[in-house]
């Protein structure tokens, strides 16, 4: 789909007021963690896995209370309330708003589509995008069998967030054969097909009554620079193209990371942010004969 | 979908199906089993790489640390550190090297009380009951007590002086008129802070702080210590239980001696 002809290949907006944000966004977490141990002004300690914002409120990364039953470990109440916080709080606004707002990775792997992009380097090795699922599961399995939290030691999200605050090593090695492989080798591979982190916070993004929706679908004239940007491309489609169908405007699909990229490139403005539950056709602005 | 029941086997889709969840499979177990040796692999603590206090054992640990650093924050001597890829410990997880910064052994023991997972147990709440790890004084010919000096210096360190280490007087042997004190660790006691460990004077430590599973000896379970057992029951143990005590062998013992050797009272007279 992101082969399709892109008139403007995602080049021409590529800062747009919803980019910006999200990288405030990202950049603003990140700074909070790195506040104290670069400015010793301590708001936040600890890192993304489990914090504590200003000595009061702690925070959980759900996955990881779900690595730690699958060790076989019992945590402890401050870990459950603090997953309990951070479980609410994406099932409310869509799981992978992690992935879009928070997790720093995204910075690199956008950067790697960027230069992908601007090289055009078209093709490379074809990954499921369901694949993940079974990274997921796999790596769940490898942690009841080995009882320790093995996907921990490879895994570039914790290493890139810890990193930065608590020193790298040779975890620069990872995250840089992650961003060459997501240039050369696979379009999006990383966050597109294959973390686990993701297809988990993809897991709790049913129910979240947040939305991108593709409002005035009628304007579209199908230049795909939509499709060009956005990460999960497949999940544009059916909204976008399903007035026919009376498939409602919503971008609803799990996988949808609520960037806001389609938002920034579309020169139609055919997008924008909506909460909504029903996905009703009714609800496209030009739900109108005259598609 | 298409109706995969009237595809044959052989239909190019279906091969590529098969083929592609197939690849996946192979792709997933052989990456599953890397990652398995390498966490198995990480799993032995190398014997420089100490624990924070309360630290669950190892393979309990790994299970349970979430690699968040909450312990490395509050610590205020900064002893901790998170584990880097490289490094052979765990990846994320805390510890200290005992000869760099050691264990300050704080009262309230902040580390364990930031830790929200239970990799350090909150039940450790007396720091004197910490285990991180057991001091052992490795090397017996550079020491200077056992060389015969009074450097002293790791025993006057100890948070936990005359407990945890006490000085242990013994003959010199080399010059045949003084003494010599030996620093010796009593397992009961060493947290294993480790700054005797810091402080030894010389260039390479001759005490030193190691993980206890590989500092500790364990005797078989049967073992008894007789002296122990006896105090323990106030009383010997074996006198009154008709053990057979074998005649002792004299030049002039008469063939004929009783079985049940010489009477109690003749024993001491004999030679
Ligand atoms: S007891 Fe004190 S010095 Fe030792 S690791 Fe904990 S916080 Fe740091
Ligand atoms: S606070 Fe607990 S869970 Fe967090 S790094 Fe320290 S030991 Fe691990
Ligand atoms: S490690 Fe050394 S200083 Fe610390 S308690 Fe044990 S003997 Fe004492
Ligand atoms: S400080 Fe070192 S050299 Fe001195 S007595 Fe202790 S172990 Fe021996």
């Amino acid at each position: 789909m992101s082969q399709a002809p892109a008139t403007t290949g995602g080049g021409n907006r590529a800062i747009g007021k919803w980019w910006i944000m999200r990288r405030l966004s990202q950049l603003g977490i990140l700074g909070l963690f790195l506040l104290g141990p670069l400015g010793g002004v301590w708001v936040v300690t600890g890192n993304l896995n489990s914090s504590l914002t200003l000595k009061t409120l702690p925070l959980t990364d759900p996955l990881y209370l779900l690595q730690m039953l699958a060790a076989g470990h019992m945590p402890y109440q401050t870990a459950w309330i603090g997953a309990a916080i951070v479980l609410v709080f994406y099932l409310l606004l869509g799981g992978r708003v992690f992935c879009g707002w928070v997790c720093p990775m995204n910075i690199v792997t956008d950067s790697a589509a960027w230069l992908r992009a601007r090289l055009r380097i078209k093709g490379g090795v074809r990954i499921p995008r369901k694949l993940r699922l079974w990274v997921l599961g796999g790596m769940l399995v490898l942690t009841a069998i080995s009882g320790t939290l093995a996907w921990e030691l490879v895994n570039p999200v914790s290493m890139l967030h810890r990193g930065l605050i608590f020193g790298m090593g040779w975890g620069w090695l990872i995250i840089l054969a992650i961003f060459l492989f997501d240039v050369f080798g696979s379009q999006r591979a990383w966050c597109g097909h294959l973390c686990p982190v993701g297809a988990f916070y993809g897991l709790l993004g049913k129910a979240s009554p947040v939305h991108v929706s593709a409002e005035k679908r009628a304007a579209c004239n199908d230049c795909m620079d939509c499709f060009a940007v956005c990460p999960e491309p497949q999940v544009i489609t059916p909204p976008l193209r399903g007035a026919a169908k009376g498939v409602g405007p919503l971008i609803n699909d799990v996988d949808c990371s609520k960037c806001g990229r389609c938002i920034d490139v579309c020169g139609k403005d055919v997008f924008r942010f909506r909460i909504a539950l029903a996905n009703r056709a009714a609800d496209a602005a030009d739900a109108s004969p005259n598609n | 979908m298409t109706d995969k029941t009237l595809k044959p086997l052989t239909s190019p889709a279906r091969r590529e199906f098969l083929l592609d969840a197939g690849k996946t499979a192979c792709g997933l177990s052989l990456a599953g089993l890397c990652l398995g040796l390498y966490s198995h692999q990480t799993q032995a603590l190398p014997p420089g790489a100490i624990r924070p206090p309360g630290a669950l054992p190892e393979a309990d640990f790994l299970g349970a640390c979430i690699r968040c650093g909450l312990c490395v924050r509050d610590c205020p001597y900064q002893i901790l550190k998170l584990a880097t890829p490289g490094e052979h410990v765990a990846t994320g997880t805390p510890y200290f090297v005992a000869r760099n910064l050691p264990c300050e052994m704080c009262e309230d023991i902040p580390c364990v009380k930031a830790c929200p997972s239970g990799a350090l147990d909150h039940s450790l709440t007396d720091i004197n009951k910490a285990q991180m790890g057991l001091a052992v004084l490795i090397d017996h010919e550079t020491c200077l007590n056992f060389l015969g000096l009074r450097c002293d210096v790791c025993y006057r360190v100890c948070p936990l002086i005359d407990k945890a280490i006490t000085l242990e007087q013994q003959h010199n042997t080399r010059t045949d008129k003084h003494a010599v004190f030996i620093p010796t660790v009593h397992s009961d006691a060493c947290t294993g802070c480790g700054k005797c460990e810091k402080g030894c004077v010389l260039e390479t430590p001759a005490i030193k702080v190691l993980p206890r599973p590989l500092a500790k000896a364990e005797a078989g379970k049967h073992y008894r210590l007789g002296w122990e057992e006896k105090k323990k029951a106030g009383q010997s143990l074996i006198e009154e239980q008709g053990i057979v005590d074998l005649p002792d062998r004299m030049p002039d013992a008469t063939p004929d001696a009783a079985p049940g050797g010489l009477p109690p009272a003749k024993q001491g007279n004999q030679l």
